[in-house]
């Protein structure tokens, strides 16, 4: 009896002792946005009662496998509403897995949307064009939940910037997203070059997207590639820039 | 020392000699399989898949193999009555526990190593077959070197070695917390269920703990407080084992998070083998 009296007083002890150094420990760890999973009674409908348990016991990358997989069959089936519950479901097990919440916008803004443009079993236009950019959404809710869990990454703000460029044509969200992405440690090469690329196709920001491709024009010859050429040739006709002033010669024209 | 590797190693030979290692054919199956199921994904998609695969059944696998060792080592050696043998020389409770548990903690690294030895094989010959698929898309250059070299860093990365280590530490607590169980416990069945509960305790115990540290908004009630407190200082926290979830997604997890997580471990590991070790030594034989 004394025996156990101890054994349980030790382990209250060493839990006292725990407490504050775990306490911490999950703090730093929630500041690397880590253990972003809500396993609440949402999850526990989308989830068969197996894989509720196996999702609470510390396998949520094992349920999320076993969604991949059937995510890819629905892919397969074309079945677009299933894939997106699917995939929600990922998503949420997974909030740190950039790779699910990309996947999950391009199925909706590429794939179903082009789907639903072209379903041939809806004769009217106006309601496929409708359909289309109800997927668009989709792909936007996505990546703006994505980012939400992992906003130190550049990734998704690519992605979403070019949904905006090329699915919305709203060329001053994707200049801020592309933007965005620029600000993060991981930016790809070429994001901040596609953030003034956009800016310069905004009514009324002309002259600060000239301000900024000089900017870059002047940075060196890396940095001279022919959309920005094109674009910097753009813009001083558009805001009338000085021949002697202008950075940008049109290549002669052949005869 | 001497009688304490000595207790290990037969320990060690007594469970290979289970065939608990039949095990590895099921994992391989897994690796193959998700491999295979997974070829049609786009590539990025498929190394994830089997990362998450293989280093989830790796996670499965050692947890089941060290509860059920460890479970069922107490009762064996009593029913077969070698613990009175060896206990009748000069060999202390002590030495005899901490022998068996580096014991299980070696089938556990044997294990682990054929596992992960498996996954690395998967991972790799994979690799290989998507960078053969690249290369004969786009042809030698800048664009396929750029194409081979996005692959490459979709599939291994280093972390996955302190990942597998994260793995084999949760392991080896949950085999101390076993034992520990073991040493008072009368039927290896009720250790089994008993470690089980606790694991699945364990993933949910920082809720708990954030309740009771009103951390989560929520006030509970004086009674709520007292049940919440005690599972806070009671049940070990397993969700902070869980970074490698972050690896397997290719998160970069810092050295000092890992640092911390196994010194966490091996305070477990040590506080549940001294429990242990007096419920063991107070225990009529």
């Amino acid at each position: 009896m004394k025996a156990r009296v101890l054994g349980i007083a030790i382990i209250l002890v060493f839990g006292a002792v725990r407490l504050p150094f775990e306490v911490r420990l999950e703090k730093e760890q929630r500041a690397l946005h880590y253990h972003g999973a809500k396993l609440d009674l949402g999850m526990r409908q989308r989830l068969s009662q197996m894989g509720f348990v196996a999702a609470l016991s510390g396998f949520r990358a094992v349920v999320a496998t076993v969604l991949h997989i059937e995510a890819y069959t629905s892919w397969q089936r074309v079945e677009w509403g299933r894939l997106k519950l699917t995939y929600d479901t990922i998503c949420a097990l997974e909030p740190r897995n950039m790779q699910s919440w990309d996947m999950a916008a391009w199925h909706m803004a590429y794939n179903a949307s082009v789907a639903a443009r072209e379903n041939k079993e809806q004769p009217r236009l106006a309601l496929r064009l409708k359909a289309e950019r109800e997927y668009f959404k989709l792909g936007e809710d996505f990546l703006l939940r994505g980012i939400e869990n992992n906003p130190d990454h550049a990734l998704l703000f690519e992605r979403l910037a070019t949904i905006y460029r090329d699915k919305f044509k709203d060329h001053e969200k994707a200049s801020r997203y592309y933007e965005e992405a620029a600000r993060r440690p991981d930016a790809m090469q070429y994001v901040h070059r596609f953030a003034v690329y956009e800016l310069a196709k905004v009514p009324g920001r002309e002259r600060e997207a000239y301000e900024r491709l000089k900017a870059l024009y002047e940075k060196g010859e890396e940095e001279r590639l022919p959309t920005l050429l094109r674009s910097l040739g753009e813009l001083e006709e558009k805001l009338d820039v000085p021949k002697a002033r202008r950075l940008y010669s049109p290549p002669p024209q052949k005869p | 020392m001497s009688r304490i590797t000595a207790i290990a190693s037969n320990t060690l030979l007594e469970l290979v000699r289970q065939k608990v290692f039949y095990f590895m054919l099921l994992f391989a199956a897994i690796a193959i399989g998700v491999a295979f199921v997974a070829s049609g994904m786009p590539f990025a998609e498929q190394f994830q898949v089997l990362k998450d695969a293989a280093l989830g059944a790796t996670s499965i696998f050692s947890f089941l193999l060290v509860t059920l060792a460890t479970a069922m080592i107490l009762p064996k050696e009593i029913e077969d009555r070698t613990l009175y043998t060896v206990l009748a020389k000069p060999v202390s409770r002590l030495e005899y526990l901490l022998g068996k548990l580096l014991g299980v903690y070696l089938l556990l690294f044997v294990a682990m190593l054929l596992m992960s030895v498996l996954f690395f094989v998967a991972l790799f010959a994979r690799e290989q077959l998507v960078i053969a698929a690249t290369l004969k898309d786009y042809g030698p250059g800048p664009d396929g070197e750029a194409a081979v070299a996005a692959v490459k860093a979709a599939a291994f990365n280093w972390n996955l070695v302190p990942a597998i280590l994260i793995i084999f530490t949760k392991s080896a607590v949950c085999a101390a917390l076993t034992l520990m169980l073991s040493s008072f416990a009368t039927s290896w069945i009720f250790t089994v269920m008993i470690s089980v509960v606790i694991y699945i305790i364990g993933h949910v115990q920082p809720i708990a703990r954030e309740a009771w540290l009103a951390q989560s908004g929520v006030n509970p009630s004086s009674v709520m407080k007292l049940f919440l407190g005690f599972t806070s200082l009671v049940f070990p926290d397993f969700q902070l084992f869980n970074i490698v979830d972050e690896i397997v997604v290719g998160n970069a997890v810092p050295g000092w998070m890992f640092g911390q997580v196994f010194a966490l471990g091996l305070g477990y590991v040590f506080i549940y083998t001294l429990v242990g070790y007096i419920f063991f030594s107070n225990r009529e034989l």
